[in-house]
């Protein structure tokens, strides 16, 4: 006859409680766990999807997600003839809010080289690639703009032609998909009334200096838009990625661009590193931290409700001693009390942070290994919970039956 | 003091049983130097005022409680002698000493009949035996209708008729009862009184029951008195000698 089941029977209704009560508080767990690999994936969900072999950016600068990085786009040209490469393109990447149906809208935007890269690697979950180079946008689904919507940024308007689904920056932002140069439009993008000023800067300085006194065709150019004046140059870009040719050791490119004194290169695995060990790992820690507190907080609480659940067994144990009952029968009777209120606390945590989880404004990502860690956890939690119950029902003496 | 049956097959030998609470000032002798021998097959009631030392005696008997001096046997057994227990005291208890008090002291989330089959489990028995003879016991004692109900749906009675079919499950040579009529009326308490007379007589078994209840007294093969501690004969209202 099982004991701690026919007691359970018997209190059912405080036990599915106390049960819901542990399992949301091992829910908060999972979900910790969850959010942590969350992190990394969102950190390094691009690096992994964008198919390159080797990133290119700013000298000593740990970009283009750990850290800005501004580099020429001529780059891309001068990478593009070095042994080996089979393609470079270049790679912008900022973050803007902006406002729609009066609720704030925040967008990771990225730029796409095309017409090399259509964005044909992206998840798409609906609509198709860029299939023009201006005035189109490939959104994340978590943006909430249908195919077809159009987007007003900076001067121009966009139109939603394909759908990704969980693409989001590092820092959580949902990505939004550009031709460089629309990302660069809006990225740069300047008001008139500061473009004029600018000009009338820049036609100040020139005004001042010797060049500008001799050559009156200098201070007409300050005048004029910021493209048609070659020194000073187009806009600049974040990265430039490079895919090597079939064969060729990416290590081989990459020894030879890290001789250029102008830019840092780092691997696929290299950029991953940086987003993993730079963004996310204090978050990871302090994630970590908060996890540890929350198991030895619910290994707590179980100890206090399986000591509360003794407590008022006293009398029935005390009465099982003096009947002869053996230690082993009243061991029993509280520990598999505590696994099975562990074991129901876990998959009530299961089931609700399936249900809930999608819900987080982050990315939550439960895996397999990390779900059966954290059984192996509450097994274990339980086992010690039970500790202080069962010291509790050992002290018992059985003429407590004649009190 | 001395109290022996006439009965040559002794199924409890206690000798010079003495038990002392507390120590210098507050030092309490609950039982002196108690004697007592009861036979298979007989009912011995033990009466005397509260606090005479009766319950700390059965306790004493049942291995509860280790007398402080004293040599106690059981079925031929010694199980306490030389101020310690030589028997495994818990196996001995499951074994051989069936327990009835007041309260009839049920496991409340077990039903009738699984009180009765727990106290057979716990004694290696196999569960389908353990439930045939709960079912039997319960029969026998009157409350079989009521096999599948839990403890608080029966009456007081019946949970000590179930009390009492839970301390006869292991066929014990000694029962203990402590005032086992005391939260019942007389009727009630007259049929648990006739049914310790009939366990005893049927099932062979010693049973010494403390009580109150000095109308039902004819029903016991002899009775004890206690006071201050000591134990001795009594003669009961009814002229019947002990």
């Amino acid at each position: 006859m099982n004991l701690a089941s026919r007691d359970i029977r018997h209190n059912f209704g405080r036990f599915v409680l106390t049960t819901i009560g542990l399992g949301l508080l091992l829910m908060l767990v999972m979900g910790m766990g969850g959010i942590y690999r969350g992190l990394v994936q969102e950190a390094t969900l691009l690096v992994d999807r964008i198919d390159t072999d080797v990133w290119v950016v700013q000298k000593d600068t740990r970009g283009p997600f750990a850290e800005i990085s501004r580099i020429p786009a001529s780059l891309e040209d001068r990478i593009r003839a070095v042994p080996g490469v089979l393609s470079s393109r270049a790679f912008v990447s900022t973050t803007i809010q902006r406002e729609r149906n009066r609720q704030p809208l925040r967008i990771t935007v990225q730029g796409l080289s095309w017409p090399e890269d259509k964005g044909q690697w992206l998840p798409l979950v609906a609509g198709r690639a860029l299939g023009q180079a201006h005035y189109e946008m490939i959104a994340d689904e978590s943006l909430k703009l249908p195919i077809g919507a159009r987007v007003k940024l900076a001067k121009d308007t966009y139109t939603v032609v394909g759908l990704t689904r969980g693409m989001s920056s590092p820092s959580g932002d949902s990505m939004a998909f550009f031709t460089l140069h629309d990302s660069q439009a809006i990225q740069f993008d300047l008001s008139g009334e500061a473009v004029r000023l600018e000009r009338a800067a820049r036609y100040g300085r020139a005004r001042q200096i010797d060049l500008g006194r001799s050559q009156p065709q200098v201070i007409e150019r300050s005048l004029g838009p910021s493209s048609a004046i070659p020194a000073l140059g187009p806009p600049a870009i974040s990265a430039v990625l490079v895919k090597v040719r079939p064969g060729v050791d990416p290590n081989q490119v990459q020894s030879i661009i890290a001789k250029w004194p102008d830019v840092s290169v780092y691997s696929s695995d290299g950029q991953r590193d940086l987003l993993v060990s730079g963004i996310v790992d204090r978050s990871r820690r302090q994630l970590g931290l908060f996890r540890i507190l929350l198991i030895i907080v619910s290994a707590i609480i179980m100890a206090l409700i399986l000591y509360t659940l003794t407590l008022d067994k006293l009398h029935d144990i005390a009465m099982l001693k003096l009947m002869g009952a053996r230690n082993s029968v009243i061991l029993g009777l509280i520990m598999q009390q505590a696994v099975l209120l562990g074991a129901l606390a876990y998959i009530v945590a299961y089931i609700i942070g399936q249900w809930v989880f999608p819900w987080f404004p982050r990315r939550v990502v439960i895996i397999p290994e990390d779900l059966w860690m954290l059984a192996a956890v509450v097994a274990g939690i339980s086992v010690l919970a039970s500790v202080l119950g069962i010291a509790k029902a050992l002290s018992v003496e059985p003429n407590e039956v004649l009190a | 003091m001395s109290v022996t049956s006439r009965n040559g097959d002794a199924v409890l030998e206690a000798s010079n049983l003495t038990k002392i609470y507390g120590s210098g000032h507050t030092e309490v002798v609950a039982v002196r130097d108690a004697t007592l021998n009861v036979a298979r097959g007989e009912i011995v009631a033990l009466l005397g005022p509260s606090g005479a030392g009766k319950s700390t005696l059965l306790t004493l008997i049942g291995m509860i409680l280790s007398p402080n001096t004293g040599r106690i046997v059981i079925g031929g057994e010694t199980v306490f002698d030389h101020h310690r227990a030589q028997v495994n005291v818990r196996r001995f208890r499951r074994q051989h000493l069936g327990f009835v008090f007041q309260k009839a002291n049920l496991i409340p989330f077990l039903t009738a009949v699984e009180n009765v089959r727990l106290a057979m489990e716990i004694n290696d028995q196999s569960s389908r035996a353990a439930k045939r003879r709960a079912m039997e016991l319960l029969n026998y004692l009157g409350v079989g209708e009521r096999a599948d109900h839990l403890p608080s749906k029966l009456s007081g009675g019946e949970q000590q008729r179930v009390a009492v079919a839970r301390a006869l499950a292991n066929h014990p040579s000694l029962i203990l009862a402590d005032e086992p009529t005391a939260a019942l009326d007389s009727v009630r308490g007259r049929q648990v009184m006739e049914l310790f007379c009939k366990v005893a007589h049927e099932q062979n078994a010693g049973v010494i029951v403390v009580t109150h209840d000095h109308r039902a007294l004819d029903v016991f093969d002899r009775t004890l008195e206690m006071e201050d501690g000591k134990l001795r004969d009594a003669v009961t209202t009814s002229g019947r000698e002990s």
